[in-house]
């Protein structure tokens, strides 16, 4: 089996089909995903900002992971429940569009970076070591607006 | 002049042309209106959910507001210039898209929610600054705000789709109406 037929199989999904065989259920679930984007664009940014000492400047890193962690787990929920139907509906497309990959890897690495990195030392650092934490955010931010620039490029391809 | 001769006009000019023929430039501007909003929807969202009692309670809203609102306006700011651009390399159809039409209603009712919101946080902010739940009409302009930027969102992007294009007749008459499709 090669990885075409593992993509020809997911576009065959009940889901796939229902979404193909509808004319406003694709564009519906996609207006959804960027609301979704926006509140997702919004979490991360306000501790990455923090991070590069920007906005909530007088709150603490630590803070700030407790209290956005409920809205960052509910927006990527979002973004996955409405992410993977638009995949399902066109994954063949997706298999061979560069955007998708770029998409996919920097997703992969920015989930990892974000749960792993960024959260966990976030809280930790010291507020000395301020060239550290302007790295945590930047690296961050670079990651997520590329997630969000490749995913509108699989639109173009 | 009326707006739908001004916008055939605007159609008709060289860099609007080019805008809509460009290969790269077009899908480059719509990605930066894309990540704009993110910036813009993304931080005025939390706002809101500060005014509505949501997040960051222990935060005073005047400390929200100063810390984040700058960050809003520059991608508000992003967001009107690169909207701009996409307007004009597609001037006559998305001013008769009635998709359009409903995204600039809810802008203005969003900028009269705004205004409103101002006016009653410099009166009386002061008194519940450091409220974790404030009162109930600060609460009803987070609400409001988040469900009016949600929707330009959701508008924004059925701007793209033709179900209701003026050259897809018979349409209703609604339809027609509201998008004002210029018939024979």
């Amino acid at each position: 089996m090669t990885l075409y037929d593992v993509f020809d199989w997911l576009e065959q999904t009940p889901i796939g089909e229902a979404i193909r065989g509808s004319s406003w259920l694709f564009p519906v679930v996609e207006a959804a995903h960027l609301v979704g984007l926006a509140l997702l664009g919004g979490t991360l940014l306000l501790l990455d900002l923090r991070l590069l000492g920007f906005g909530l400047r007088e709150r603490s890193p630590a803070y700030l992971v407790d209290q956005l962690r409920p809205w960052l787990l509910g927006a990527l929920g979002l973004m996955f429940a409405t992410g993977i139907p638009l995949f399902l509906s066109e994954a063949i497309k997706c298999q061979a569009s560069t955007a998708f990959q770029v998409k996919m890897c920097a997703l992969a690495l920015g989930l990892l970076y974000t749960f792993c990195v960024r959260n966990r030392l976030a809280g930790k650092l010291p507020e000395s070591q301020v060239w550290r934490a302007r790295a945590l955010g930047a690296i961050s931010i670079t990651l997520w607006f590329t997630v969000a620039a490749a995913g509108r490029w699989i639109g173009f391809s | 002049m009326s707006l739908l001769r001004f916008c055939q006009w605007l159609a008709e000019t060289p860099w609007s042309i080019a805008l809509h023929e460009s290969l790269y430039v077009y899908p480059l501007v719509e990605t930066a209106h894309v990540l704009s909003i993110m910036l813009f929807v993304g931080s005025v969202s939390y706002v809101d959910l500060r005014l509505l009692g949501a997040t960051l309670r222990e935060v005073p809203v005047t400390e929200v507001t100063s810390r984040i609102l700058p960050w809003a306006f520059l991608g508000f700011a992003v967001a009107v210039v690169s909207g701009g651009l996409l307007f004009y390399a597609i001037p006559v159809r998305t001013f008769l898209s009635i998709f359009f039409r409903i995204k600039v209603l809810l802008l203005f009712v969003s900028g009269i929610n705004v205004l409103l919101l101002h006016r009653f946080l410099n009166r009386t902010v002061h008194g519940w600054d450091a409220a974790a739940r404030p009162p109930v009409r600060a609460r009803v302009a987070g609400a409001v705000s988040l469900a009016a930027w949600a929707l330009v969102i959701v508008m924004g992007r059925m701007i793209a789709y033709d179900w209701f294009d003026c050259n897809h007749q018979p349409q209703s008459g609604f339809v027609n109406w509201a998008a004002g499709c210029p018939l024979e």
